[in-house]
């Protein structure tokens, strides 16, 4: 298979994580391709946030979380003792399931991420805006009005305000989780085609509980399943295609042919 | 049965209504009482002349100036440390020994009665720390008073900017810091300018602890070390004394009309300021 020749962009090493005393993910290792899209999927509950999460550290803000193991980014330890968690989330960007925009105006909706990252001049921003919102398919749409609210556009209109914010600060890897649920069909083509657009240049994890969408976009596919000791475990990680065909675990196959209860 | 369980609904109903009306009438009355003896009272001279005679001639021009003067200087204080304090609480601490010390404070201090403050700012600034009665012990005083509602209204509308916004933030790259100012904080404004409200208008219609603190000086003040007589204090004097009961009225009714503009304009300002972004 072509993307098993791609670079490893992110490596879990022997991941395990609890929230308190409760064991949510359970020596997970995995490699996450350069430029390719991989989607998680699994029963509700089997880690699946919990483990994209992992990518921009955002269980850190979790009281009573414990991780251990090593997340590589680019081969460094994001968990490191030195690493700046600022740092890291700058290079991974995050897309909510429910489109949260702050409540201001577009462009400032876009331009709040550099600003934090230093970016002053008006002319500098107005390029990123520009920019992300063509990256994000919007521009057409919102050009004459950036300054108006945010909160005024559809939500399918405001999911991808959000990818064009997350997009502003330039970031290697985007997460997804469960972006297109709150979507209409045609809202959640859109975002489709565009992460299929944006794997050209970044690399992309999507969390999904839609087959189809799994099969339609993603290169891999991990699947997350609760153990007998209600364990988040990866139990099999495969390129899409041959997951889809033919599973290697009975459980993968149970889940993706609906046959889980 | 059904019959019964209607009844009912209607007596709650209809005893619900009656204690809203009752209330509100009795609040309507004491307004318009005082307006109607106020309001005749109120002129251009009496707003801009100083007090003769103790009161009994001239208008109210220094008290109203004192008034706000012990107001600004009382929020100088207490907003800083009481918007501070509530994110403090609210961003930077998770349940420990030290926010139950803080909170315990704050609560117990929001129950004490305003003359229990007048006597601690006599004790401590004006006759410890040597200020004498004056604007800054005063507003120093009324600081004190005001601090728990500041703190404890702002916690509340910092904690109820949802979490998703943090994280969005924290998503975006921002430091924690960056994230208190330009997204917890804007959310939280409306509240915390709430809170503010409130204390103006208690700091404004304090007495007994100005009193104590201030004094009662009728004359026209230059500087925070010169003592003052705020509205609320004249009118208290003027009426308590007999002095005069007409402009003891006057006074009231321009307390109560700075108030409810206060209330409004300040409100205003904010949707304003809050409604450019956030209309739908
Ligand atoms: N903040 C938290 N505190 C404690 N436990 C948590 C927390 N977040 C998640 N968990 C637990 O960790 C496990 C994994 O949760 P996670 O949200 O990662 O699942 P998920 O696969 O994303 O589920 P869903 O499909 O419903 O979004 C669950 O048992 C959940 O109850
Ligand atoms: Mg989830």
């Amino acid at each position: 298979m072509e993307n098993t020749q791609k670079k490893v962009k992110i490596k879990t090493k022997s991941v395990n994580l609890f929230y308190g005393t409760s064991h949510a993910l359970g020596d997970i290792n995995a490699d996450i391709y350069e430029n390719s899209i991989t989607a998680v999927i699994g029963p509700s509950g089997c880690g699946k946030s919990t483990f994209l999460r992992l990518f921009n550290r955002m269980n850190d803000l979790i009281p009573g979380v414990t991780i251990n193991g090593q997340v590589l980014l680019n081969y460094e330890n994001v968990y490191a003792k030195d690493a700046y968690v600022v740092e890291l989330r700058k290079k991974v960007g995050m897309v909510f399931q429910k489109p949260n925009i702050f409540p201001m105006s577009i462009r400032e909706n876009i331009i709040i991420g550099p600003r934090h990252h230093g970016i002053k001049k008006k002319a500098d921003l107005d390029i990123i805006v520009e920019r992300s919102l063509k990256q994000a398919a919007l521009w057409d749409e919102v050009k004459d009005n950036l300054n108006k609210p945010g909160l005024g556009l559809s939500a399918g209109e405001q999911q991808r305000l959000c990818i064009a914010r997350a997009l502003a600060i330039e970031p290697e890897v985007i997460l997804f989780d469960e972006s297109c649920s709150a979507l209409d069909p045609e809202s959640t083509m859109r975002i489709e085609d565009l992460m299929t657009e944006l794997a050209k240049k970044y690399t992309i994890i999507i969390v999904t509980h839609n087959m189809e969408q799994a099969a339609r976009v993603s290169h891999m596919s991990a699947f997350f399943m609760i153990d007998d000791e209600k364990i988040g475990r990866l139990v099999e990680y495969r390129p899409t295609g041959d997951m889809f065909s033919s599973p290697k675990d009975k459980r993968t196959e149970d889940y993706i042919t609906g046959r889980y209860g | 049965m059904r019959l019964n369980a209607r009844k009912k609904e209607y007596i709650a109903k209809a005893m619900i209504w009656g204690a809203a009306m009752s209330v509100m009438i009795v609040l309507v009355a004491i307004i318009l009482y005082i307006l109607i003896r106020g309001l005749p009272v109120l002129s251009f001279s009496f707003l801009t002349q100083n007090p003769y005679n103790m009161g009994r001639s001239g208008g109210i021009a220094s008290t109203i100036v004192g008034t706000i003067y012990i107001t600004v200087v009382a929020l100088l204080i207490a907003v800083p440390f009481g918007i501070g304090t509530a994110f403090y609480l609210a961003e930077y601490t998770r349940d420990s020994i030290i926010t139950r010390i803080i909170r315990f404070s704050a609560e117990s201090l929001a129950g004490i009665p305003s003359i229990i403050y007048g006597l601690f700012g006599y004790i401590f600034f004006v006759i410890y720390l040597g200020m004498g009665w004056s604007i800054l012990a005063g507003g120093l005083t009324l600081a004190f008073m005001i601090l728990p509602t500041i703190i404890r209204t702002s916690e509340e509308a910092i904690r109820a900017v949802p979490q998703i916004y943090r994280e969005s933030s924290f998503s975006l790259g921002a430091t924690k810091w960056q994230t208190i100012i330009k997204t917890v904080f804007p959310s939280a404004i409306q509240g915390i300018v709430n809170g503010v409200i409130l204390s103006v208008g208690r700091c404004i219609a304090e007495t007994a602890a100005v009193i104590f603190t201030a004094g009662s000086v009728l004359s026209m003040p230059t500087s925070i070390f010169d003592s003052t007589r705020t509205m609320a204090v004249h009118f208290f004097i003027l009426a308590s004394e007999g002095v005069s009961m007409q402009n003891a009225f006057g006074t009231a009714a321009l307390l109560i009309i700075l108030i409810f503009i206060i209330n409004v304009g300040v409100n205003s300002l904010v949707n304003r300021f809050i409604s450019k972004n956030q209309k739908r």
